[in-house]
């Protein structure tokens, strides 16, 4: 194994050098704050004659998911990066990406959606893409970033997988902020991840084929159904590959990545950056003697219900922290954690916080806060209110 | 329900497959050629939107599994050579 | 001719409705593209008509993904096959309706023109929105009446002139720019051909008449699409290099006929007055004096 250089840079970067290691062969891109240094990297890197690869400089981010799923039609490795509303415009997009098994990875900086404009941390933009039919991977610091962007190109590309994938970075609390990371050697990424041959077709005027037919009530729930079968049994395929990837790299990553959960009575779920200060949170209520774990999720899409049962099912209470709001009703977090475990006989107690909208920050008292109301409920062993807002001015709390 | 034939992402394979349905039975107006008026021009070939005139040694046919009827062949040829007629069923 | 024996490109069965000037389109195009083409196309009735599963009427690889976007679709696959060391003797093609090029596809026809792939896009004008049921476009010509823009007491149908999609397309500079129909075959193959051997980006945009849309007699497509040309209706052109060059190749009218023998033989135009007939006269005798003619 080669020798894995360090590097002190910005979350951007390291999905961009992430995105670089695999070698994709076109990046269709259009600049959204706080992504755009992606699609500036890779033209530098393009520039420097770093990367053997072509840019699509295109007019909106609609059209770089369409010209994404153009490239990937005909074999080729292909990404982009966007945010927000640039997400949102590419709506309609996703859904076909996925419908048609096209393994395209997009880095994303994790953004609120308009209006008010915001071009901070939030996770709504990829949250509202939930149903889109993308493998969705959240990264807590940098490294993550870089490595989920390889791991990315390999889970989507296995053929018992062929779904696209996003990975998201927080905006500005990982894309602009500068942390160390280890990068692999090139020549260890490239055994890793071998070049990419579509297993169920391309467009090849040597052997032509229909793409994107009309399906039909006779046919469509059955392809549909394909699809989600192809995510719903991507789990095994993902523990394999990140296995894999810690025999090779020395970095381990689970769907969910439970912390001091063995023995905890209350559980704090959390996604991307906010989790390095809910650790700290941990440690301290630790201290404090508090019987207290967190969890990670890692992977959103698909759901680990499994594993979120293994670690919080014999605990008394779930905090589940999210950083996006389905409006009529809670955090998107909540409501497939509340889901999974609707059928169990033994479950805790779940509570809901809604935290860090529009980069609202989100502090260790917060989550030692969202702690005590937990606790609250579960010695009472009643729930008063399901869904709260964390870090509010209270003059607007009614 | 018709047997059910899934591929992944829906991808299909049969390029030009849509010849297994015959549109045939969508007419009401068959065309008639006349081979001996025929002059092989060739403007029915070309006006077909549904690639149902063939040529043939002499004259051209109608590939009437497919034909549906709309009458631009008769309308086009410059001779004459067809007429539509009400089709029997 | 024996191009005429060749394998067709476009097969039967497909669901077009009977006298579809897009069928004719299409078999004329396809067949003159030949197997080594890679196609994208657009939402509408080409789209619905052609790829039903498991039936697919295209002969060559083909791509359909939404409404808006098959210029942007094509630019990808034009870039990755480059990118991956084809040899670049692949013809790209795009295909939409009026309303994906002209209205809702115009960005992303706009920005491959722009960025100067080497595509060729064809537009299916049947001048409105057919695979939805006939809703107006800004390719439906003054006084048509749609669902959209029905005529009726205080309504004339639609009120605004046909935009300039060739002008305008010819405007960003590209290598070629032709208008054709389905009625002047031998023209229209030769300007996809000129088109796909330009190199890079054009536009064929093609007039064909909808019996179903416009409330025709099925067999009347042909005849309808030359009326429109002898009448000035719509007029046969190319541009290189964003240089109108060549106004009327073959077919520039000797003597225009009167629009009125376009006009009555649809039934949207069926609530014409003379008067208003007057008014179109005038305004295409306008127009075909900016053209030369
Ligand atoms: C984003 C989006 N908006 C609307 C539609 C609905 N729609 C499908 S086809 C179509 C009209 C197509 O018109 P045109 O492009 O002129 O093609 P035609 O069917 O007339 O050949 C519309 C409005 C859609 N599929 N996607
Ligand atoms: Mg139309």
């Amino acid at each position: 194994m080669g020798e894995q250089k360090g590097l002190t840079i910005q979350g951007n970067m390291a999905t961009a050098l992430g995105a670089k290691l695999c070698r994709p062969d076109v990046i269709p891109a259009y600049p959204i704050t706080p992504s755009t240094l992606f699609p500036e990297k890779i033209s530098e890197y393009i520039a420097d004659g770093e990367l053997d690869a072509s840019m699509i400089r295109v007019e909106s981010e609609h059209s770089a998911m369409s010209a994404c799923i153009g490239a990937s039609s005909i074999g080729a490795r292909t990404c982009t990066a966007s945010a927000s509303q640039g997400i949102a415009l590419m709506h309609e997009m996703l859904f076909i990406a996925s419908g048609m098994r096209l393994p395209i990875v997009m880095a994303v900086g994790n953004r609120a959606l308009s209006a008010p404009i915001n071009i901070w941390a939030d996770h709504q933009d990829t949250i509202a893409s939930r149903d889109s039919g993308w493998l969705q991977f959240y990264a807590e610091k940098n490294q993550e970033g870089l490595d989920l962007m390889i791991l990315a190109f390999k889970i989507a590309e296995d053929e018992r997988v062929l779904l696209p994938a996003m990975v998201g970075i927080d905006g500005f609390v990982l894309t602009h902020t500068v942390e160390g990371v280890k990068v692999p050697a090139q020549e260890d990424v490239d055994e890793f991840l071998p070049p990419y041959e579509p297993p169920h077709g391309k467009l090849d005027p040597k052997e032509p084929m229909t793409f994107g037919s009309l399906g039909t009530p006779e046919y469509y729930q059955e392809l549909k159904y394909d699809q989600v079968e192809a995510m719903d049994k991507s789990p095994e395929v993902i523990d394999e590959i990140f296995e894999e990837f810690e025999k090779e790299f020395g970095r381990e990553y689970n769907r969910i990545t439970p912390y001091k959960c063995d023995d905890a009575e209350i559980i704090l779920l959390t996604m991307g950056s906010m989790t390095g200060t809910a650790r700290a949170a941990v440690d301290e209520m630790r201290e404090d003697g508090e019987k207290v774990g967190l969890a990670k999720l890692t992977v959103f899409r698909p759901f680990p219900g499994d594993l979120l049962k293994e670690i919080a099912g014999d605990a008394k209470g779930l905090a589940v922290v999210d950083r996006n709001i389905s409006p009529g009703f809670g955090g998107a977090v909540f409501a497939e954690s509340a889901g999974i475990f609707i059928n169990e006989k033994k479950k805790p107690l779940m509570k809901n916080f809604i935290v860090g909208l529009g980069g609202r920050e989100i502090f260790k008292k917060n989550f030692k806060e969202m702690y005590k109301k937990t606790k609250k409920s579960v010695e009472k062993g009643s729930v008063d209110k399901m869904v709260e807002w964390i870090n509010m001015d209270e003059k607007v709390m009614r | 329900m018709t047997k059910v034939k899934i591929t992944i992402g829906g991808i299909n394979k049969d390029a030009g497959s849509s010849k297994e349905y015959k549109t045939g039975g969508w007419r009401t107006m068959k065309p008639e050629v006349d081979v001996e008026k025929c002059i092989q021009c060739l403007k029915c070939f070309d006006y077909c939107p549904d690639g149902a005139v063939k040529k043939t040694d002499d004259a051209i046919e109608f590939d009437l599994d497919y034909c549906k009827g709309c009458g631009i062949c008769a309308k086009e040829c410059p001779v004459k050579a067809i007429v539509m007629k009400v089709e029997e069923k | 001719m024996s191009e005429k024996e060749d394998k067709e490109m476009f097969a039967s069965g497909h669901r077009m409705c009977a006298g579809c000037g897009e069928g004719i389109a299409m078999r004329t195009i396809l067949n003159e593209a030949g197997p080594n083409t890679i196609a994208t196309v657009a939402t509408g009735c080409l789209e619905v008509t052609t790829t039903a599963y498991p039936q697919t009427s295209w002969e060559i690889p083909l791509i359909h993904s939404a409404f808006e976007n098959a210029a942007s679709v094509a630019s990808g696959i034009e870039v990755a096959l480059k990118q991956m060391d084809k040899k670049g003797e692949t013809n790209i093609m795009s295909f939409a309706g009026d309303g994906g090029t002209f209205d809702i596809g115009f960005q992303a026809l706009s920005g491959m023109f722009e960025r100067k792939h080497n595509v060729t896009h064809i537009c299916l004008d049947n001048e409105a929105y057919m695979n939805t049921g006939i809703q107006r476009c800004s390719s439906t010509p003054y006084g048509a009446s749609t669902t959209t823009s029905p005529a009726g007491k205080f309504s004339i149908g639609e009120d605004r002139p046909k935009k300039p999609l060739a002008r305008i397309s010819a405007a960003h500079d590209i290598p070629y720019v032709a208008t054709a129909t389905i009625a002047h075959i031998k023209d229209l193959k030769k300007k996809v051909r000129k088109a796909l051997d330009a190199d890079g980006p054009a536009l064929v945009h093609v007039f064909a008449p909808c019996p179903t849309g416009w409330r025709h007699a099925s067999n009347d497509s042909v005849e309808l699409a030359r009326l429109a040309v002898e009448t000035g209706v719509f007029v046969l052109w190319e541009a290189e290099d964003g240089e109108i060059c060549d106004l009327n190749i073959t077919h520039k009218p000797k003597e225009r006929k009167p629009v009125g023998e376009y006009l009555k033989k649809q039934r949207r135009f069926a609530h014409l007055t003379e008067e208003h007939i007057e008014k179109i006269q005038k305004e295409i005798d306008e127009k075909c004096e900016q053209y030369g003619f």
